[in-house]
């Protein structure tokens, strides 16, 4: 089925060309259906009841008040709730979820803000007015919610093996320059401006759900097995997704908590969690500390490598960031090992959050290879260079396209690294504030997901896409349509592409990254099926001017058949179909996934981001000023949107950096700053000035457009970059995130 | 959100006798005036107020900002803070009140946000807002998590063992170094309150925020003339760089003759329990050369007795370094 895919598309007027999105209009008017805009009739509202402990179990539950106020229809508890199975083993891409215990299961409650109940009346606010008159008893345990990580009790199998090779312990040890440093980051949340939400429908015994979802077949796979009802009995739509940062990428309790009680009411439920909810129950980017040990010759050559991490979890979730992601490849080093832990706190279930593992990873190993430079007196930048491989030596296999050092050296050519002065302090700007500039390197993992893909040629002169992935804000859905008209000549507005409905065909999750290196191929794969059957119908059809003519002697140009080398005669594609009466012709297209395959190369995008933070000591006020960013992504196949991704991606790595970690209140366990005014993110006045530059080496080993995406490799490496360039302006290693002014109270004040 | 009743009254008159009855004009009153709605609207969706009536004061007028004989202002209580920055007389006679409201919250807020709401805007502790917590502002005598809890924010200077709750508005801050006066229509008719007198520090009580009474309606701020060639300004220190309250901040007024300070108003926000005036702070400056080194004794002086809580012992040394700061630049083209 890849005949066409594999054949590298160098030449294109659409492909590699920036294209504004195709659902930006719908965006912009309010007319883009999200899951929270959908109504039917009938439709009612559930608001859970939440878990005010963050450790015991529950001795009685009194719902009689809250059942008796206006417009209230049922209250649910873990008495009442009706049957909601535990999923089955995940297997590849399905039954993913990473809260496996599902709401109301029992009487346990182990983090706060757990749903322990829901409530369902004619309006919204009753069903939040009835939630909160729930009277829940508690026997209240003890809770752990300690920021401490690393020399704490970790759980059950303990310490696990990562990546190694050489022998690290001696190589550190007999180092002629070291450096050993413990780095932390708190827990960070995705908090999308959509809530998540769902609507529910049940209806004979079957179950449409509104979700907000960044993989619906997925999520029809979790809902079913939950549920207890057969995959066919359940659909999944998400039109669109006010973004997730993968917070949406598995199912939340709250959706089966809709699904239920629309069910058990036998009426459409709409359920939309509250700004709070977000930092309790729809997962995080969990706290974690991590020991980087780094051993060199004089020279600057690594020796020794050591990236040992602990991060927190759920007391019932085997949550492990990853955080060796890129650690074993990034570099050249002889002797590397990474290790990991898990401890348990009560606190809800962690999740990937964009970049998961590699952002907080390179985090920790892109500040400890400043400090190393640092101690060798040594260029940043020059010591990064020195250390590149020739192979990813973590598996032995050649790289599919790597030019981390072209990132590094374009990316210091364009912020002036070369007139960096090295001391602490020693740089001005024009108006006498301090400056700071920090580098730092970054990667992420590329690859493909298996997807299926539908290209319908109609009458009415349109193509009509179909795929069960997702458009998650990134682009996807034009991406798609940039495929189809550059394989029938149509322009991209008579392409319609429909996503998110797990009825569709099978495609992949919108995480990792991976969605346009995956959906792409098959999307030329199904244009081309389809237009060769159009060809066919040309030379075939009564009356057609290519009587005689073989299918293969024709061809398709800018939406028009004609015979190979012949400028007329020339039928449209919706003169062929109306010559030939048929309403449409669909080509089905593939494109193989290489998740679980034998690779032969290493794929990875890679990445150098520098930075320059402005501190005004007098004032204790320091910013990210600038930002030069240079990407090695494959090639761009709209660079409009990759530029897009990759400048929110750095401001989100403000935000890591200056800005964002929720904490946990002691006394009750509760993540206490739980708005987006106690946790702050960056706003526009945080915005740097952003210099995006995509090196644009096409990855044919990859796929045949060359494309591995981007999102998450432009968030790697900020972090480490601003925490590099505080120390330059101010002389203090920030080494938990993220930076706040009361770490750098203690900063000279000369340096002013 | 409870269900409520909203009534519209003709006059201030009836507007007083509306909320006369009430109980209590403070934390939990059952009858509360509604203007921009920028801040009860909040917290009657989070439960921490529930107001069975709101008496929308919009229709009054009480909009205009007016020059006053003697070179002072007239500010009505429902004069939007965007309307308040902007003008051409705040612009040019108070900068600091016009720098300090825009220093807060958004435009769309500011363009709601009224300068009778802001007078009574509430703290930003996370303890108030959610009602899963015991709070003695809340909640009096529940308790205050916030002692030994999330306390970075919160005040270090006018605190209680009751309640260490931030004022977190700008504009008062700058009306208290401005020495505006707030006016009130009651039961019993007009009053005239001086800023300082207005608020209430938080003792025993923190559930009681100011001195307004059952039916008092805010209908005007005035402010006066300052001396000649007075100076002020406003400088706000943040997490961030926009829409986010302040760890500390100052509002300076200050008039050097001869090379010395001949008038000085140190006021500060982000670092008290009301808008915290400090006349040691202008003490510390009255007579002096307008150096660096006389504006960090006068800081020193405008912190001394702070008491740091758990995580904002830092505050102590920000708030120093920003009325230190903010001398620096009001005294600059003096």
């Amino acid at each position: 089925m890849q005949d066409q895919a594999q054949k590298a598309v160098t030449e294109s007027r659409i492909i590699g060309v920036s294209t504004p999105r195709i659902d930006g209009p719908l965006k912009t008017t309010g007319t883009a259906m999200y899951t929270s805009d959908h109504n039917f009739p009938g439709l009612v509202y559930a608001w859970p009841v939440i878990a005010t402990i963050a450790s015991g179990t529950i001795t009685s539950m009194d719902t009689a008040r809250a059942a008796a106020m206006p417009g209230v229809l049922a209250v649910y508890t873990h008495e009442n709730i009706g049957p909601l199975y535990r999923t089955p083993p995940t297997q590849g891409f399905s039954m993913i979820i990473d809260e496996r215990r599902p709401p109301l299961e029992d009487n346990v409650v182990s983090y706060y803000g757990q749903y322990v109940g829901v409530a369902v009346a004619s309006s919204v606010e009753q069903a939040r007015a009835a939630a909160e008159a729930v009277k829940v008893t508690y026997d209240k345990r003890s809770h752990n919610v300690e920021e401490k990580l690393i020399g704490t009790p970790i759980a059950e199998p303990g310490i696990k093996k990562g990546t190694a090779r050489g022998d690290v312990t001696s190589a550190f040890k007999n180092a002629a320059v070291k450096h050993d440093a413990v780095y932390s980051t708190p827990n960070e949340t995705h908090n999308p401006i959509e809530l998540h939400a769902s609507v529910a429908v049940f209806k004979d015994g079957r179950y449409t759900l509104y979700e907000t979802s960044q993989a619906v077949v997925n999520h029809r796979d979790v809902m079913a097995a939950m549920l207890g009802v057969p995959p066919e009995n359940v659909q999944v739509i998400t039109r669109f997704l006010g973004s997730g940062f993968g917070g949406k990428l598995w199912p939340w309790p709250h959706a089966m908590l809709a699904a239920a009680t629309a069910r058990n009411i036998n009426r459409p439920v709409k359920l939309v969690v509250s700004r709070s909810m977000m930092f309790q129950s729809v997962g995080h980017r969990p706290a974690i500390d991590q020991q980087i040990q780094l051993g060199a010759e004089p020279s600057g050559k690594l020796v020794a490598l050591g990236h040992h991490y602990v991060n927190h979890t759920a007391m019932e979730a085997e949550y492990d960031e990853g955080c060796g992601e890129a650690t074993g490849f990034l570099y050249s080093c002889p002797n590397l090992a990474v290790t990991s832990g898990l401890v348990r706190r009560n606190v809800g279930v962690p999740t990937a959050m964009r970049g998961p593992g590699a952002v907080p990873g390179l985090y920790a190993l892109e500040s400890a290879m400043d400090e190393l430079a640092v101690k060798l007196k040594m260029d940043p930048v020059q010591l990064r260079l020195l250390n590149e491989p020739d192979k990813d030596e973590s598996n032995g296999l050649p790289f599919s396209s790597r030019h981390l050092k072209e990132c590094l050296t374009v990316g210091a050519e364009k912020f002036g690294w070369a007139k960096r002065t090295p001391a602490v302090g020693s740089m001005k700007n024009e108006d006498g504030a301090t400056l700071g500039w920090g580098v730092a390197s970054c990667a992420w993992g590329a690859m493909r997901i298996d997807t299926e893909m539908s290209v319908e040629l109609l009458q009415d002169g349109t193509a009509r896409v179909t795929c069960a992935t997702q458009d998650i804000g990134g682009g996807t859905y034009t991406a798609i349509a940039q495929m189809v008209a550059h394989e029938t000549g149509l322009p991209v507005a008579k392409v319609n592409v429909i996503l998110g409905d797990s009825a569709l065909p099978p495609g992949p999750i919108s995480g990792g990254s991976w969605t346009t290196a995956s959906v792409t191929p098959a999307a030329l794969d199904a244009a081309h099926h389809a237009v060769q059957t159009l060809l066919v119908s040309a030379a075939t059809f009564p009356n057609s001017p290519f009587k005689g003519k073989k299918p293969a002697e024709l061809e398709m140009v800018d939406g028009t058949v004609r015979a190979k080398g012949s400028a007329t005669p020339q039928l449209t594609m919706a003169e062929v179909l109306k010559g030939a009466n048929v309403k449409g012709i669909t080509g089905t297209g593939k494109s193989q996934g290489t998740f679980g395959a034998k690779e032969e190369y290493s794929f990875h995008s890679y990445g150098a981001q520098f930075v320059e933070v402005t501190w005004q000591p007098e004032i204790a006020r320091l910013r990210v000023s600038r930002v030069v960013t240079v990407i090695d992504g494959g090639r761009m196949l709209n660079p409009r949107a990759a530029r897009n991704q990759i400048e929110g991606a750095v401001v989100m790595g403000v935000g890591m950096g200056m800005l964002e970690g929720v904490e946990y209140d002691r006394a009750s366990g509760a993540p206490i700053n739980a708005s987006l005014a106690d946790y702050i993110v960056a706003v526009n006045a945080d915005c740097p000035h952003i210099d995006v530059t995509f090196l644009d080496y096409p990855d044919y080993k990859l796929n045949a457009l060359g494309a591995r995406g981007v999102g998450e490799i432009g968030l790697a490496g900020v972090a480490p970059a601003i925490t590099n360039a505080v120390y330059h302006a101010t002389g203090i290693r920030v080494r938990r995130l993220p930076v706040r002014i009361e770490d750098l109270m203690g900063a000279p004040m000369h340096l002013a | 959100m409870h269900t409520f009743e909203l009534i519209t009254p003709a006059s201030v008159t009836e507007a007083v006798k509306a909320q006369a009855g009430s109980p209590t004009a403070q934390q939990g009153a059952p009858v509360r005036f509604i203007a921009g709605g920028t801040n009860l609207v909040d917290f009657m969706k989070l439960n921490v107020e529930t107001p069975r009536q709101l008496v929308d004061i919009n229709r009054l007028g009480l909009d205009r900002v007016e020059a006053l004989p003697g070179g002072g202002v007239k500010i009505g209580a429902l004069a939007r803070n965007t309307d308040v920055a902007q003008h051409e007389l705040i612009k040019a006679r108070y900068p600091v009140l016009s720098e300090a409201i825009l220093s807060g919250a958004t435009v769309q807020l500011r363009n709601l946000a009224t300068t009778g709401g802001n007078l009574l805007q509430k703290t930003r502790c996370v303890y108030y807002r959610d009602t899963a917590f015991a709070c003695n502002k809340r909640n009096p005598g529940s308790g205050c998590p916030a002692i030994e809890g999330h306390n970075r924010m919160l005040a270090v200077l006018g605190t209680s063992e009751h309640c260490i709750a931030t004022n977190p508005s700008d504009q008062n801050v700058a009306l208290t170094a401005l020495e505006a006066t707030v006016h009130v229509t009651g039961a019993k008719g007009e009053r005239a309150i001086p800023i300082a007198e207005f608020y209430v520090l938080p003792g025993a009580t923190p559930e009681r925020e100011t001195v307004l009474a059952p039916g008092d309606l805010i209908t005007h701020v005035t402010i006066p003339a300052l001396p000649d060639g007075a100076k002020s300004v406003y400088l706000k220190l943040r997490d961030r760089a926009s829409y986010e309250f302040a760890l500390a901040s100052a509002a300076i007024v200050t008039q050097v003759s001869g090379g010395r300070i001949s008038f000085a108003r140190v006021a500060m926000g982000g670092v008290g329990t009301v808008p915290w005036r400090s006349h040691e702070a202008e003490k510390a400056l009255l007579g002096k050369a307008a150096t660096r080194e006389n504006f960090r004794a006068a800081a020193e002086a405008a912190l001394h007795g702070a008491k740091p809580q758990t995580q904002n012992g830092f505050k102590v040394e920000l708030a120093k370094r920003c009325v230190t700061h903010a001398l620096t630049l009001a005294t600059k083209q003096a």
